[in-house]
């Protein structure tokens, strides 16, 4: 039995979703026997790392500063083994401009986008660029904020008019937007966890919101969205979309486990990659325990296969 | 629990006994969530309040609270009330109560309500955990799954969940700054009654409103209250912060003008002493408040007996007006403050409400700024307030915010909105660069604002900025 520290909280916009992930993974690793310490991350993070010692840490935070690679860097730099993937894995996986970058760049199919910071809009007249990029994207348009979990600042713009609007929107969020092409279709979700034989592909999770769209309320809260797994889709589709989560989880270089948000486009029927959460939630609504389930892995050994996983690695080489 | 009125804790689930630790109850929360009656489908946490959950850092300056200022009630005047209740009624203190409420509380609430014009006999009173109570009585006396509820858009953001926890169709009526506007609301009455609907009941604060700050005409309450009484429909009238009034002479409650026939009155402690003491009342017609009285039993048997002796203490050893008097002072600035720190950092095409009275005051933004989103801007400032679409239950309110100006001490007002300006004026420049607009639009009227919202209802009030007052 391990000594676990659980990484919970935290600053960002996600901390309640995170709170309630660490809950989750705290009581777990109880119930198992390990020594749990519960961590809500903040100014003393290194002080309390130094000071408790564990062997290694359970990395349940969301969005900034706990999914971005920051936190991981300073584990590495504690020396403490933790779960899931490596600081620039996370970079990655949090910045979707980068991680889309990454796709296009290994022939992974993504939804076409244009990505801008706001000194670009500010300093060098992007803004001209917006009739170009709208007549090349068609609409609706969705906006996003480059690193921000949660679908929290992501809005449809149906027509030229709205587009200002949604950007000055998700600039709330980050320093970086992208516009990108609207995928008409199903939301698929594949959670992907390593094991010994490599990282495997867990059944896929379609989900079904019952409102307009998948927003932050339909993600975390019971009842706002229906949830099939394994999603019932077309053996041979399933099968695609699987062996499409597994590349981009290589390309983009995630460890332990992660979830790949990809489309199925109704008109085409092509799959595409949305985006990869390197530490997607663990809630009792979350997708990634869904998919664990499904394919015969308790919440439990989920946990502890995770842990193992931490344990194996050595903290150095990752990366 | 309500976005802002409520401070959060840790979540002190309930014990297992036998299970030693603290059990989460997160793992097996998908086993129950079967069993979940309907309603609790519309009683939702939310991004916003997940994003208000990080407001509560030592760092954020919030204007965000519903909280009046409890930090200058003297420590040793609290000791010494307490020291008084342990003495002389310690056994009684500490017992149940009535569920009605002690008398001795009843007669320092007809003092109160006296003081604004209001005659009310003991025997038409219930004393309830807070204003908030009152509220949940009243829905859980008139609701049924699908009734209409008419409130004010905005309305009080603390009554929304229980609005919806009761699946009441709730009805939002413009403001302006004369309060709601009557004539819409006898308007929207017919419509009502020609879908064949009539509402349980109206749900106002006439005097300065919380979020819009507004105070409702005494022209438009004569109406209301004749309103009410020709369609025989019962009006709740919600007036915590009555007697916070920093400028001009008082208005009638609707209370008085209706003469407790139709209007049920809602009244707290919370506000003239201390919201920690969880007392608050309500004065109701006699069938009616029987109801309630069932209802409070179900709730909670009693109101807290401990706080309604201290209260009754207090009216004996103190003149509770002291404290008023204190407070109005310590507002008055506070409002000041904070408007000539709106009219400093504010960019035009930014309006506010000049309340006379109360905590609150509600800011509205060019349309195409997204409060909720510039909220999480704002967090990175240090700095939050309330969204506006936490006032309205139809997605309404998207540029507006609340700013409560009572709990904060004048340096962080300043501070606080000099922040908000800084995010607002980025958001400005960056539209305006986007749109390749003037950054420094003249103010207009907000009907010919240039740029589609992206939902159709969500242009909010129009209520303008006003020198010297409501009136």
């Amino acid at each position: 039995m391990s000594r676990v520290a659980v990484l919970e909280g935290g600053q960002s916009l996600e901390r309640q979703v995170s709170l309630r992930s660490g809950a989750r993974v705290r009581d777990a690793l109880e119930r198992v026997g390990h020594d749990v310490i519960a961590i809500d991350v903040g100014r003393d993070l290194v002080e309390r790392l130094t000071s408790e010692r564990p062997d290694v840490a359970f990395v349940a935070l969301h969005g900034r500063d706990g999914e971005d690679g920051t936190v991981q860097e300073i584990l590495e730099l504690v020396g403490i083994p933790y779960t899931a993937s490596g600081p620039s894995a996370c970079m990655r996986c949090m910045d979707k401009v980068l991680a889309k970058h990454a796709f296009r760049d290994a022939g992974l199919p993504t939804p076409d986008f244009y990505a801008f910071s706001q000194t670009a809009f500010e300093s060098l007249g992007a803004a001209h660029a917006l009739p170009a990029i709208e007549e090349r994207l068609d609409f609706p348009v969705v906006v996003k904020p480059a690193a921000q979990g949660s679908a929290l600042g992501i809005r449809f713009a149906p027509s030229a008019a709205d587009v200002p609007a949604a950007i000055v929107a998700a600039f709330s969020y980050d320093t970086k937007v992208l516009l990108e092409r609207h995928v008409a279709g199903r939301e698929l979700a594949v959670s992907v966890l390593d094991g010994a034989d490599g990282p495997q592909a867990l059944p896929i999770v379609e989900a079904i919101p019952r409102s307009d769209h998948y927003d932050f309320e339909a993600r975390y809260e019971i009842g706002s969205t229906d949830f099939v797994c394994p999603a019932e889709l077309d053996p041979q589709v399933a099968q695609r979309a699987q062996a499409l989560a597994l590349d981009a989880y290589r390309v983009l270089g995630c460890y332990g486990f992660a979830r790949v948000d990809l489309m199925l486009e109704t008109d085409t029927g092509e799959l595409t990659l949305l985006e990869a959460n390197a530490i997607p939630g663990l809630t009792e609504t979350s997708l990634l325990p869904q998919a664990a389930e499904a394919a015969g892995i308790s919440f439990a050994a989920f946990v502890e296969r995770v842990i193992d996983l931490a344990l194996a690695r050595e903290p150095a080489s990752t990366g | 629990m309500t976005i802002d009125e409520t401070p959060r804790g840790p979540s002190s689930g309930g014990e297992s006994p036998g299970m030693g630790r603290s059990r989460t109850t997160a793992r097996d929360l998908e086993r129950y969530a079967g069993l979940f009656a309907r309603r609790t489908q519309g009683m939702k946490s939310s991004a916003m309040r997940d994003m208000m959950a990080i407001t509560a850092r030592p760092e954020v300056i919030s204007l965000a609270g519903g909280f009046p200022d409890t930090s200058t009630f003297p420590p040793e005047d609290l000791a010494a009330l307490m020291a008084r209740v342990a003495a002389d009624a310690s056994a009684r203190a500490l017992q149940y109560g009535p569920t009605e409420g002690l008398d001795e509380l009843k007669a320092c609430i007809v003092e109160v309500m006296a003081a604004e014009g209001m005659d009310v006999g003991a025997d038409e009173l219930l004393v309830t955990t807070g204003g908030q109570q009152v509220i949940d009585l009243v829905c859980k006396t008139l609701i049924d799954p699908g009734d209409v509820v008419v409130a004010e858009g905005p309305t009080y953001p603390g009554a929304v969940p229980t609005f919806s926890a009761y699946q009441a169709d709730v009805v939002q009526i413009e403001m302006d700054a004369d309060g709601m506007r009557v004539e819409l609301l006898e308007e929207t009455l017919d419509q009502l009654e020609r879908e064949g609907r009539t509402p349980k009941f109206i749900y106002t604060v006439p005097t300065f409103h919380n979020p819009a700050g507004v105070t409702m005409s005494l022209e438009r309450r004569r109406r209301l209250v004749r309103l009410a009484a020709e369609r025989e429909l019962l009006v709740l009238e919600d007036n915590p912060y009555g007697l916070l009034r920093y400028e001009g002479d008082p208005l009638p409650p609707l209370y008085a003008l209706d003469g407790g026939e139709y209007v049920i009155y809602l009244g707290t402690f919370s506000k003239i002493l201390s919201p920690g003491l969880r007392l608050g009342w309500t004065a109701a017609p006699r069938p009616v408040l029987e109801k309630f009285n069932v209802g409070k039993q179900g709730a909670d048997l009693c109101s807290s007996t401990f706080g309604q002796l201290f209260v009754v203490e207090y009216f004996a050893q103190r003149d509770w007006r002291d404290l008023l008097t204190h407070l109005r002072e310590l507002y008055r600035h506070r409002l000041a403050t904070l408007h000539d720190a709106l009219a400093e950092h504010l960019p035009q095409g930014t309006e506010w409400t000049r309340p006379a009275g109360g905590m609150f005051v509600w800011a509205t933004l060019p349309d195409y700024i997204d409060t909720s989103d510039l909220l999480a801007r704002a967090l990175r400032e240090h700095v939050a307030f309330v969204p506006g679409r936490a006032a309205f239950l139809d997605g309404r309110g998207g540029s507006s915010m609340r700013l409560n100006f009572a709990g904060v001490g004048e340096d962080d007002l300043h501070e606080g909105v000099r922040r908000i300006g800084k995010v607002v004026n980025e958001q400005v420049r960056l539209y305006s660069t986007l749109t390749g607009t003037d950054p420094a639009p003249s103010r207009q009227p907000r009907d010919a604002a240039p740029v589609p919202t992206q939902e159709p209802g969500a242009r909010v009030l129009p209520l303008r900025r006003r020198a010297g007052g409501e009136r």
